[in-house]
C-alpha cells in the first residue's frame, strides 16, 4: 500500500498557483472549445422543441439565496424557483399567514438560510420522485418538498448542532435522512471559552425519520468529537445499514482554521452502524437530552403551517453501543464521501490529497472482524489504512471534491483547483478521460448519481466562478451550471446555463416520474382553512378588537368584495383571500398599497392570508398582481382607512345575496369590540 | 330433416314469447312460424322494437350529447356532456369553468336545476321503453307505427328543444357584458364545428344519442320489415318471402 505523501505548507502555495493557472490555462481555450461545441452537434442535443417537455427535471440548491431552483435538462430552463427557508416575495412565501409558522425556529422567524444539498426520496435505493429534501446549513434545518405540488410543506430544526453542512442524505429506502453538524459546539450550548474547545465542544449526527410526510424527527443523535463534520451518504446494498461522514479539522483547531486545521496528514471517514444504534435505541441506551428545537408543517388540508416545539432528543454515546462508529483514517481533509452503486466502494473525495482513497466496505467490514485497529478517539476505534482502502487513483487532479457515478463502472470526480471533471474506472482506478469546466466546479450530478441505478446519460458541474463566461453584471456574476455528455467513451461538454445563488448540489430524476403525479389545482371542496371564502356570497368583513378579517374571493377577473369601509387608524387588516378557480395555471395575486411586507400570489382552490397594518388615513387600492385574464387590469379594489374612534360603519360590498351576511358579521364585532 | 326440426321449433317460436328466442339469437327458426296476420306484427320486428326499446335505455347511462371547447389557452379543451337528467363538465371542473368564461360575453351561467326539461326527459325515455317493450310484447302493427311515429315526434322535439336553448343562450345576453361584437351570437351549433371568438365549438351526439339513433333505425327497419310482411302475408309463396326475410336478416 502506498504511503500517502505529507504535503507541507509550500505544496498549499502551489496548488494556490495552480488555480490561478488552472483559470489562465482554461481563459486562454475557451475559443478553442467553443468552437469545438459548434462543430459537435450539442446544440442539437440540449434543444428542446417550443412545446416539448425536457428528459429530466434538476433541483439545484439555492445557496445563500434559501431555495431550491427546478430547471429542466438538457435544455437549462429554469422552471421554477421553489420557497424554502428564505421569503420569497414572488409568491408571498413565508410573508403569508399561512406560510410564516414555516420558518419558525428557536430564534424565532429566520427568513434566509443557506440551502446546500437536494435530496430526492428514494424507494429500493432508486429516486422515486415523492420528495425532494434540502437541508439549511447556517440555522441547522431540513426542509421536505413535496414534488406533486412543488411546494416546502416540512420543515424540522436540527438541535445540538452548529451548522448542517452533511445533510440531507438519505437511507435507500428514506426511513432517515441525516443532518451531522458542520461546526462543533458546546451541547448544550453554554457561555464557555473558546479555547476550551477540546473538552467542551462536541459534533454531533442527527438521524431524521423521514418516511411519513408530516411526522419528522430526531430520531436520535450520535454524540461525536468535536471535528468539522463536512458531507454523508448512506450505504446500499452490500453496505446497507451504514452511514459514512467526512470529517475535517481532527486537529480540533479552533482559529485559523485554514492553517491549522490542515496540519494531519489524514482525517477520518466516520462509519455508523445505524442498526445498531436503533438497537441500543431500543435498549435504553440513548439518552433523553433536554433540546429545543422547532417542528413546521403545512397541514394538507388547512393548507396552514403550524409549529411545534419540541424538547428533548435522544442521544447515543459511542461509548455506551460497541460496534456503532468507527474511523476510517483518509487524507486529506475529505470532502465528498461517495458511495458506488454496488454499495462496495467510499470513494473520499480528500480536497488537500493528491489521490482519490477509495475505501472498500468488504476490506472494512474484515478489518473490524480483525480488530485491526490503530488507535481510537473518544472511546471510537480507528481503523487502519491500510486495512480498509481498496485502492487509490494516481494522479486524478488537483482538489478532488465529489464524486458520481454512471451505473456502467465509472465514476466521475469534480477537480476544484484544476477546474475539471475526471472519469476513472472503479475497480482498476485509472483516468480514463478529463474535462474542463468554467471555472471552480463543486458538486458534480448525474441523474441517480448517487443511487443503486444510475441514469448515466448526463453530467451537471456546478461551478462557482464564471469570469468571462457570460455577459458581465458588475462585480458579481452569476454561478454556472456546465452539462456534458456522458454517454459515450469521452465527455463531451453541450451546455453552460447561469444559475441564481450559488447551487451546492443538485438532484435529477426522469421528468415522467414527477409528472405523473403532478397537481394542477387543489380543490375547492377540500380547503379547510378556516379564513375560506368558498363563494362570492359569503365574502364579507368582520371586526375582532383590533384585527378586521377580510372574507374575499378573487376569480376573474374581480376581488369580491372590492369596496371595503370601517378600518380604523391602528387596526391590522388580515386579507383573507380565496383562490375560488378550478382550473389549471390560473393563479391570482394581491398586493396592497403601503404593504410593510410582500404581495401574496394564491393557487387555484388556496387561501392565503397577508397581514396589512395601515399608517396613514386615507383610501388605498388593491390589485391582482398575476395577469389572469383579459381583465386583470380591472381587478382591483379599495380600502378604506378613517381616524381612530371613527363612526364610518364597517362595510363590504358584495352581491345583494351576502348583503345580509355582511350585516350579520357586522353585529358580531360591535358586541365583542375591544374598546379603543 | 331441417324441414321437420324447424317445424318441430315452429310450435314454441310462434307464440307471444317469440320475441325472447329472437333476442337470444334465435332468429333462424322465425322463417317457419305461421305467418302472423295483417294486423300481428312479425317475430323480427317484435325483437327489433325490443331491442330498440333496451338500447334507448342506454340514455340513462350515458351523455346525450356533447359539446366540446378548444382554444388557443385551453390546449387541453374543455366539455360538457349533456344527459338526459343533468348537464355536466367533461372533467370534473369544466363546467364551472365554462360558466367562469361565459361570464366575459354576458352569457347565463349553465345551470341544471334551471332546466325543466331535464327534469322530465327521464320520464319521457322510461316511457318510450316501456312503451317499446308493451309494443313488443302486443305484437300490434297499429301501434308499433304510432310508438315510432312517436319516437320520432320526441325526438325532433327535443333536437328543436335544445336548439331553442342554445339559441336562448347564444342570444339572450346580458345587455353589459363585458365582450360585446356587433351583430355576433354565440349559439354554438346544433351539430357539427363553429368558431366562437377564441373558441372552436364542436357539438355532437354522445354515445346516449348515438345508441338512441341506432334504436330509431332499428324501429323503422321494424317498420319496414312490418309492412313487408304485410304485403308477403297477402303472397302465395308465403314460405319462400320468409326465407328471403331470414337470409335478408
Ligand atoms: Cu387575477
Amino acid at each position: 500500500m502506498r504511503r500517502f505523501p505529507f504535503l507541507p505548507k509550500p505544496a498549499l502555495l502551489f496548488a494556490a498557483g495552480a488555480a490561478a493557472i488552472a483559470v489562465f490555462y482554461a481563459c486562454s481555450r475557451t475559443a478553442t472549445n467553443t468552437s469545438d461545441v459548434l462543430a459537435g452537434n450539442a446544440a442539437s442535443k440540449v434543444y428542446v422543441a417550443p412545446g416539448t417537455y425536457d428528459e429530466y427535471y434538476a433541483f439545484l440548491s439555492g445557496g445563500y439565496n434559501g431555495q431550491v431552483m427546478a430547471y429542466g435538462l438538457p435544455s437549462g430552463r429554469l422552471l421554477k424557483l421553489i420557497g424554502v427557508f428564505s421569503q420569497n416575495p414572488e409568491t408571498g412565501w413565508g410573508y403569508s399567514e399561512e406560510t410564516r409558522p414555516m420558518l419558525q425556529t428557536t430564534y424565532g422567524l429566520v427568513p434566509w438560510d443557506d440551502t446546500h444539498h437536494t435530496e430526492l426520496s428514494q424507494t429500493a435505493g432508486v429516486p422515486d420522485g415523492r420528495w425532494l429534501f434540502v437541508n439549511g446549513n447556517n440555522t441547522p434545518r431540513v426542509a421536505r418538498i413535496d414534488l406533486k405540488t412543488f411546494e416546502t410543506t416540512e420543515i424540522l430544526q436540527i438541535p445540538n448542532a452548529g451548522g448542517g453542512h452533511a445533510s440531507p442524505f438519505t437511507t435507500p429506502d428514506t426511513k432517515y435522512i441525516i443532518s451531522a453538524t458542520r461546526f462543533s459546539v458546546p451541547v448544550p450550548n453554554a457561555d464557555v471559552p473558546i479555547p476550551s474547545y477540546k473538552q467542551n465542544f462536541k459534533g454531533t449526527l442527527s438521524f431524521i425519520t423521514a418516511d411519513q410526510p408530516g411526522r419528522m424527527d430526531i430520531a436520535f443523535q450520535v454524540m461525536m468529537p468535536g471535528f468539522n463534520y463536512d458531507l454523508g451518504h448512506a450505504g446500499k446494498d452490500v453496505s446497507d445499514g451504514w452511514f459514512f461522514f467526512t470529517m475535517y479539522n481532527t486537529e480540533q483547531a479552533y482559529e485559523k482554521l485554514e492553517l491549522n486545521a490542515s496540519q494531519k496528514d489524514k482525517d477520518f471517514i466516520a462509519a455508523v452502524n445505524y442498526r445498531q444504534a436503533e438497537q441500543c435505541v431500543a435498549q435504553g441506551k440513548a439518552k433523553a437530552t433536554s433540546s429545543d428545537y422547532f417542528h413546521n408543517v403545512l397541514d394538507e388540508k388547512t393548507r396552514m403551517a403550524r409549529s411545534e416545539r419540541r424538547t428533548s432528543v435522544k442521544m447515543l454515546d459511542p461509548r455506551d453501543c460497541p460496534g456503532l462508529v468507527y474511523f476510517l483514517p483518509t487524507p486529506k481533509s475529505p470532502h465528498g464521501v461517495d458511495i458506488d452503486p454496488s454499495g462496495e466502494y467510499i470513494v473520499a473525495g480528500g480536497k488537500l490529497a493528491t489521490v482519490i482513497p477509495v475505501h472498500s466496505f468488504s476490506r472494512m467490514q474484515k478489518a473490524i472482524a480483525d480488530k485491526q485497529f490503530e488507535s481510537d478517539v473518544d472511546g471510537i476505534p480507528v481503523l487502519k489504512y491500510a486495512s480498509t482502502i481498496g485502492g487509490e487513483v494516481q494522479k486524478p487532479g488537483l482538489g478532488p471534491l465529489h464524486t458520481e457515478f454512471d451505473g456502467k463502472g465509472n465514476a466521475y470526480t469534480s477537480m476544484f483547483i484544476s477546474s475539471e471533471v475526471v472519469k476513472w474506472k472503479l475497480g482498476t482506478w485509472e483516468v480514463l478521460d478529463r474535462m474542463p469546466v468554467y471555472y471552480s466546479v463543486g458538486h458534480i450530478m448525474i441523474p441517480g448519481g448517487d443511487s443503486k441505478k444510475p441514469w448515466g446519460k448526463y453530467l451537471l458541474a456546478m461551478n462557482k466562478i464564471t469570469k468571462d463566461r457570460y455577459l458581465p453584471t458588475g462585480p458579481e456574476l452569476a454561478q454556472s451550471a456546465q452539462l456534458i455528455d456522458i454517454s459515450g467513451d469521452k465527455m463531451k461538454m453541450l451546455l453552460d446555463f447561469p444559475t441564481l445563488g450559488e447551487p451546492h448540489y443538485a438532484q435529477a430524476i426522469p421528468a415522467d416520474l414527477v409528472t405523473r403525479t403532478s397537481m394542477k389545482f387543489h380543490k375547492l371542496s377540500e380547503n379547510r382553512n378556516p379564513d375560506i371564502t368558498a363563494s362570492e356570497a359569503a365574502g364579507g368583513i368582520r371586526r375582532e378588537g383590533k384585527k378586521v378579517h377580510v372574507n374575499m374571493v378573487a376569480i376573474r377577473s374581480h376581488f369580491a368584495p372590492d369596496n371595503l369601509e370601517g378600518v380604523q387608524l391602528g387596526d391590522t387588516v388580515l386579507f383573507h383571500v380565496t383562490n375560488i378557480e378550478q382550473d389549471w395555471d390560473i393563479v391570482h395575486g394581491f398586493g396592497v398599497m403601503g404593504a410593510t411586507n410582500s404581495g401574496i400570489v394564491i393557487p387555484p382552490g388556496e387561501t392565503r392570508t397577508i397581514k396589512w397594518i395601515p399608517s396613514m388615513v386615507g383610501v388605498f387600492p388593491f390589485y391582482c398582481t398575476d395577469f389572469c385574464s383579459a381583465l386583470h387590469q380591472e381587478m382591483q379594489g379599495y380600502i378604506r382607512v378613517s381616524p381612530a374612534g371613527s363612526n364610518v360603519a364597517l362595510s363590504a360590498n358584495v352581491s345583494a345575496k351576502a348583503a345580509t351576511q355582511v350585516e350579520r358579521m357586522k353585529q358580531v364585532p360591535r358586541a365583542s369590540s375591544a374598546p379603543r | 330433416m331441417r324441414q321437420a326440426l324447424l317445424a318441430d321449433r315452429a310450435g314454441w317460436a310462434g307464440g307471444r314469447s317469440g320475441v325472447l328466442p329472437a333476442l337470444l339469437g334465435q332468429a333462424p327458426m322465425i322463417a317457419t312460424k305461421p305467418m302472423p296476420n295483417r294486423r300481428g306484427m312479425p317475430s323480427l320486428s317484435r325483437a327489433l322494437v325490443a331491442i330498440s326499446s333496451l338500447l334507448l335505455a342506454g340514455l340513462f347511462f350515458f351523455p346525450l350529447w356533447q359539446v366540446r371547447l378548444k382554444a388557443p389557452q385551453y390546449p387541453e379543451g374543455l366539455g360538457m356532456n349533456i344527459r338526459i337528467n343533468t348537464i355536466e363538465g367533461a372533467t370534473e371542473n369544466d363546467l364551472k369553468n365554462i360558466n367562469g368564461l361565459n361570464h366575459y360575453i354576458g352569457m347565463k351561467p349553465i345551470d341544471p336545476e334551471t332546466i325543466p326539461e331535464l327534469r322530465f326527459m327521464p320520464w319521457i325515455v322510461g316511457a318510450l321503453i316501456v312503451s317499446g317493450l308493451a309494443v313488443a310484447a302486443v305484437g300490434r302493427r297499429t301501434i308499433l307505427y304510432s310508438w315510432l311515429a312517436g319516437f320520432f315526434a320526441l325526438g325532433v322535439a327535443g333536437l328543436i328543444d335544445f336548439w331553442r336553448w342554445e339559441y336562448d343562450y347564444g342570444h339572450n345576453l346580458d345587455p353589459t357584458a363585458i365582450i360585446k361584437i356587433p351583430g355576433m351570437s354565440y349559439q354554438p351549433p346544433l351539430i357539427g364545428t363553429k368558431q366562437l371568438l377564441n373558441f372552436e365549438a364542436v357539438s355532437l351526439p354522445g354515445i346516449g344519442g348515438i345508441l338512441a339513433g341506432v334504436a330509431f333505425a332499428l324501429g323503422l327497419f321494424a317498420v319496414i320489415h312490418s309492412l313487408r310482411q304485410g304485403r308477403a302475408s297477402q303472397d302465395s309463396h308465403a314460405v319462400s318471402a320468409a326465407g328471403e326475410t331470414f337470409r335478408s336478416a
